[in-house]
């Protein structure tokens, strides 16, 4: 029991925490400014594949870490637009063509893999993004180690919270965003495309879900495997509503969420065999839709979420 | 642009949009073969050989079409209510659980009896799977698209515990795998020595009762009408709630079936690459069918078809077996596309 | 001074066989107030949404201040100097009041909102023209009043010279009314030109210098107010001489639908219902008038069995009601006419056929053992076609394609066919034409004749004046005393749907 307890306070929990956390961050920011458009989208998860993949891919074949993440924003803006021209203009179903990128979109990820690979039994390895330590910073117990030795992605990610937060709610641009997900109407009367604000919106946070995957590709990992996301988008997509449409809490929720995935695989360690390790692993699923269900009720979704807009309508 | 509705077209048209959904993916999954070093004729002509070229062929794609009739009803079913059930993949692996325990000698029973004993209590077990996230959506307001696919992972999980602890074949090497069911618990072949077996032709009596229940049936009207506009439906005194958890029974029900043929009639023992994405498929299978229960039937062949063919196709040509996923979620979105130009029309200003 | 600001020529609107706006041209003078006047369904808002560029006209031009309009284009309206205050508000709700305003006022691209400018701006605005509002309000928290109010102001920040009101008086209560009249004389006073859409003639003849009428898509007349009188501007709109319906004394029946004392939660976005008590008789319609917003929404729902009572008793025919549900209030024969017949009234992806057995699909006549009998469903349907005189094209057809009026005539024959004992009309009228507006009076005067209790909602004073027996006005989620036939004036039934005591009225 005490051994339980002191893994809370060691560094290299913290360490794994937010490594763990950082592509949710990003996955989360991406969605969450979709929804703040109007747009469920679930393309996530196979817009994180394919993020993963490209982001990888690009480093395998030569290109320098940075130029790989570059590459992983444009497939994932790519979808997104793919997306957002059938949901938006369209008005299609966001369920339906939500599942429907990402069935493509691992698809297709997994048949280039084959494609370019055809030979590989073991996938290759790249080399990832290193830590980069903070002087100074980086030295402060349990916090140092955690927040200021990690790798560029991780403070990028941190980074993108900050930015979205601040586009939201402190400029023009993000004014339209989050009106054209609370009554696009008003953002039309007032001379603003609501196809654009939305598509676009579509688009970055694709961009930014795909840099989510990559992260595990690039960052966490060093090479690319099959159903590698594995349901972390469907948990980014709780994460958003979790955090209440809001990129600070929602990334508040998703360190939690992060440490808590950390804490349960040193539990399944010190279980010694006792519990299966599946129970573990359900964990974070289960987690996720016990958040679901705790702020559901007084959740204040975007009032226009999953609701087309066709120009002229009120 | 602006979309005005239209009326609906003739059937002989409405049919056509398949048609175009279906030639308009193979344009665009003709640039990855072409990308792959291959012409698209010959693979496509592989393709379709591999289907349905020979008996063995396509007596295969009929049987890879079983599960997948299942979940597409499954999908249909639940998203003419406007419930989302993402989750059929896993109330198939719910399914083949309760085929595994009632099925590997526990009833003592003759197979007239085991048989259908087993489908019910399957049916039941993925009714009440789906029966949760119901339950959520409408006393919570939790979005089931996420519930029911962040229980596909539980579920799966929940699976390889079983695998590995209470249903593990003790003869099984260590492999996470079942016991095999008992003779009397298994779906017998249509053609003897072919793989083709029983749960097909169960599959197709599913379609139809489905096809009457949506028809002719006041359950089947309520659910289309919640589906269609549940704040009316609603006003008109249709009970919306309780119709969404009839809509999930029915819904996890059928998805549940395909776990049991995979099992009773194919595999005859539980692993967990039962599906390899049946779940899934079934919602393509659906949206092709334009949701229609019979249409199910046709698109399931169609899109086992291209699973079975790309698998021949790819030994031979050398396009990796990935394209028939492409081209199945392609289809996805260019049906969904196709649907609603068939009932609106497009106006530039 | 006398340059056109704005000229329309020639617009032409059609949707489908339907035109909306047959080649209609004026001019719109420096500090004028033009009032467009018209029917429902007479072309009013459509031709305004081509004016702002939400629609594109068929043919015909629009020129601002001597330069043509690019059609289509809300944008290049704006910059035109043309505002525009919506029937229903374009606010985001969930955003504050100078968020609503300054959205798309400054560069899309700018690091930061300027907020400060922003705010000094709103209050400099509210103060000259008298619009107080508090810029950093959350607009869910404004009356609708203030809400009309951040509408007006949102034109203005953007420098309109041309303001158009798209029916601006239907959510307010007389004293806003008044407030808005003397906020538009000053705005004229600064050269500011006004189109001021009505189907009110009082509000037209009090606030306007020049009145266009529009009928079915065209202009036929233009009229200065000074020189017109409100019979004239009646006939012209109507394009006969309105006779009033003749109403046979009521033979009033014993009461059919009791409320006692009933309070329920906000509802439609409305007030709540607090302590109501109400009688329907039959033969009788009562008449509920009121501003909207004031608890009509919770009391139709209530009746309508889609809200449920927190206190007090409801009962028919005597009888006290334990449950109650829509299903419940059907059963015991209340027939409902919703308020919002596409959201609520119909499915629209849904066959006639199958939308007019909506509410009885139940019945031994519709289905027996969970089966549909499909063919008496069909027959059902074609005979309210017949009957209700319905233009479709068949019962197969989806209810979206039909027009207004046919499917407010699907429901009425829905709801009347068995003969119900209490009638919920909520808004009966909204929005339909002439003709289809006096086949619905005539059905419920014969429903009234049969000896059904009606309670008949309207926003639309003239229309309770015609038909009511009785009269209620509805405030704050309270009712008035009820008022006989021409027992209180249209000045006394404003002073209570403003709120005033009864003793002040």
């Amino acid at each position: 029991m005490e051994q339980a307890l002191e893994i809370l306070f060691t560094a290299s929990f913290w360490v794994a925490a937010i490594r763990i956390a950082s592509p949710l961050i990003f996955a989360t920011m991406g969605e969450l400014i979709c929804e703040r458009a109007g747009v469920l989208n679930l393309g996530i998860e196979g817009i994180m594949t394919a993020g993963a993949f490209a982001g990888w891919f690009t480093v395998y074949a030569g290109g320098d870490l940075w130029t790989g993440v570059l590459v992983a924003a444009l497939a994932g803006a790519m979808f997104g637009l793919l997306h957002a021209t059938l949901t938006v203009p369209l008005g299609l179903s966001q369920h339906v063509v939500g599942i429907g990128v990402t069935l493509l979109a691992s698809s297709l990820t997994y048949f280039i893999y084959r494609l370019a690979l055809p030979e590989v039994t073991s996938p290759p390895k790249i080399a990832p993004f290193e830590p980069l330590a903070i002087p100074g910073l980086s030295s402060i117990p349990v916090i140092g180690p955690a927040l200021f030795n990690q790798t560029p992605l991780t403070y990028l990610a941190f980074a993108t919270v900050a930015v979205t937060a601040w586009v939201l709610y402190r400029t023009p641009l993000g004014l339209a965003i989050r009106a054209a997900g609370e009554n696009p109407a008003a953002v039309e009367a007032q001379g603003i495309s609501v196809t654009g604000i939305r598509m676009g919106a579509v688009m970055v946070g694709s961009a930014l879900m795909a840099v989510g995957g990559a992260f595990l590709t690039m960052s966490a990992f060093n090479s690319f495997f099959f159903q590698m996301i594995n349901g972390r988008g469907w948990i980014c997509i709780a994460l958003v509503v979790f955090g209440s449409w809001r990129p600070g809490k929602a990334l508040l929720g998703a360190i939690l969420f992060a440490a808590f995935d950390a804490y349960q695989v040193r539990l399944q360690q010190l279980s010694g065999g006792i519990v299966p390790y599946q129970v573990f692993l359900m964990m974070p699923y289960v987690l996720s839709i016990l958040a679901l269900v705790l702020v559901a009720r007084r959740a204040t979704y975007p009032k226009a979420l999953m609701i087309p807009y066709q120009k002229g309508e009120r | 642009m602006r979309l005005e509705p239209k009326p609906a077209p003739p059937l002989g048209v409405t049919l056509l949009f398949p048609v175009a959904a279906i030639a308009a993916t193979l344009l665009i999954t003709s640039l990855l073969v072409l990308a792959a070093g291959a012409s698209p004729f010959s693979v496509f002509y592989l393709v379709a050989r591999g289907a349905a070229g020979t008996q063995f062929a396509a007596l295969e794609t009929l049987t890879r079409a079983t599960p997948l009739i299942f979940t597409g009803l499954a999908v249909a079913v639940a998203f003419r209510a406007k419930l989302w059930n993402i989750g059929a993949e896993a109330q198939l692996y719910i399914g083949g659980v309760v085929t595994i325990v009632l099925g590997t000698g526990a009833l003592p029973l003759p197979s007239f009896l085991l048989i259908p004993l087993i489908m019910l209590a399957a049916m039941a077990a993925g009714a009440l799977l789906l029966l949760g996230p119901a339950v959520l959506k409408t006393r919570f307001g939790v979005d089931e698209v996420v519930t029911t696919l962040l229980l596909n992972f539980i579920v799966l999980l929940f699976v390889s515990m079983l695998l590995e602890g209470p249903l593990k074949d003790p003869m099984g090497l260590g492999w996470p795998q079942s016991q095999r069911v008992v003779a009397e618990a298994q779906l017998p072949r249509i053609i003897q020595g072919k793989r083709l077996h029983y749960g097909f032709a169960i599959s197709l009596c599913a379609a139809a009762i489905v096809w009457v229940i949506m028809k002719k049936t006041v359950l089947g009207y309520e659910m289309r009408a919640v589906g269609h506009n549940a704040e009316a439906a609603s006003f008109a005194g249709i009970p919306v709630n309780r119709v969404l958890m009839k809509t999930a029974l029915l819904s996890g029900g059928l998805a549940a079936l395909a776990g049991f043929s995979e099992v009773s009639g194919l595999k005859g023992n539980l692993t967990l690459d039962l599906s390899p994405g049946y779940g899934y498929s079934g919602i393509v299978v659906a949206m092709l069918a334009m949701l229609n229960p019979l249409g199910v039937v046709a698109s399931a062949i169609f899109v086992a078809g291209i699973f079975v063919g790309a698998d021949a196709m790819s030994r031979t040509a050398g396009v990796p077996s990935y394209i028939a996923d492409v081209m199945v979620a392609t289809a996805l979105l260019t049906m969904v596309t196709a649907i609603l130009m068939s009932r609106f029309r497009v106006r530039w200003r | 001074m006398n340059a056109p600001v704005l000229r329309l020529t020639g617009i032409t609107k059609r949707f489908g066989p339907l035109v909306a706006n047959d080649a209609i041209s004026f001019d719109l003078k420096r500090g004028e107030v033009v009032a467009l006047l018209g029917e429902n369904g007479a072309g009013k808002t459509t031709l305004m949404n081509i004016l702002f560029g939400h629609y594109v006209a068929d043919e015909g031009s629009v020129e601002t201040f001597g330069k043509s309009l690019p059609p289509g284009d809300p944008r290049a309206a704006l910059d035109a100097g043309i505002g525009m205050v919506h029937q229903h508000f374009t606010l985001a709700e969930n955003m504050t009041v100078l968020e609503n305003i300054a959205l798309g006022t400054q560069a899309m691209w700018r690091a930061r909102l300027d907020r400060g400018a922003a705010a000094r701006r709103i209050r400099k605005l509210s103060g000259d023209f008298g619009l107080a509002i508090d810029p950093g309000a959350v607009v869910a928290a404004l009356s609708v009043g203030e809400r009309q109010r951040v509408e007006i102001l949102k034109a203005l920040y953007r420098d309109a010279r041309i303001l158009i009101l798209d029916e601006p008086t239907a959510v307010l209560t007389p004293a806003e009314t008044d407030a808005l009249f003397r906020t538009l004389k000053l705005l004229v006073a600064q050269g500011l030109s006004i189109i001021f859409i009505s189907h009110k003639l009082h509000e037209v003849m009090a606030a306007s210098d020049r009145v266009l009428v529009l009928r079915a898509g065209r202009l036929v007349g233009e009229r200065r107010t000074a020189e017109t009188s409100r019979s004239e501007l009646a006939a012209l709109m109507v394009g006969q001489e309105i006779a009033p319906a003749t109403v046979a004394p009521a033979k009033v029946g014993p009461p059919l639908l009791e409320l006692t004392d009933v309070s329920t939660r906000a509802g439609g976005g409305g007030a709540a219902l607090d302590g109501v008590s109400l009688t329907l008789r039959g033969g009788e319609i009562t008449g509920l008038a009121g501003v909207s917003g004031n608890g009509q929404a919770a009391l139709a729902a209530l009746i309508a069995g889609t809200m449920q009572p927190l206190g007090g008793e409801i009962a028919i025919g005597g009888a006290t009601v334990k449950e109650w549900s829509p299903r419940r209030a059907l059963a015991a024969g209340i027939a409902r006419i919703p308020e919002d017949r596409h959201a609520v009234g119909t499915i629209g992806d849904m066959s006639v056929t199958e939308n007019v057995i909506l509410e009885r699909y139940r019945s031994a006549r519709f289905s027996r053992l969970g089966f549909l009998d499909w063919r008496a469903a069909r027959g059902f349907a074609e005979e309210i076609i017949a009957d209700y005189d319905v233009k479709c094209p068949s019962p197969e057809a989806r209810i979206r394609l039909l027009s207004g009026g046919n499917m407010q005539k699907l429901i009425l024959g829905r709801a009347l066919d068995p003969e119900p004992s209490v009638i919920l009309a909520n808004q009966p009228t909204r929005g339909l034409d002439v003709g289809a507006v006096s086949y619905v009076h005539k059905k419920l005067l014969e429903a009234r004749a049969r000896g059904a209790a009606i309670l008949l909602i309207s926003e639309d004073l003239e229309e309770i004046l015609a038909l009511s027996d009785r009269i209620l006005v509805m405030s704050k989620g309270r009712l008035s005393t009820p008022s006989a036939r021409g027992e209180r004036t249209v000045r006394e039934l404003g002073e209570l749907m403003a709120g005033h005591a009864e003793a002040a009225a």
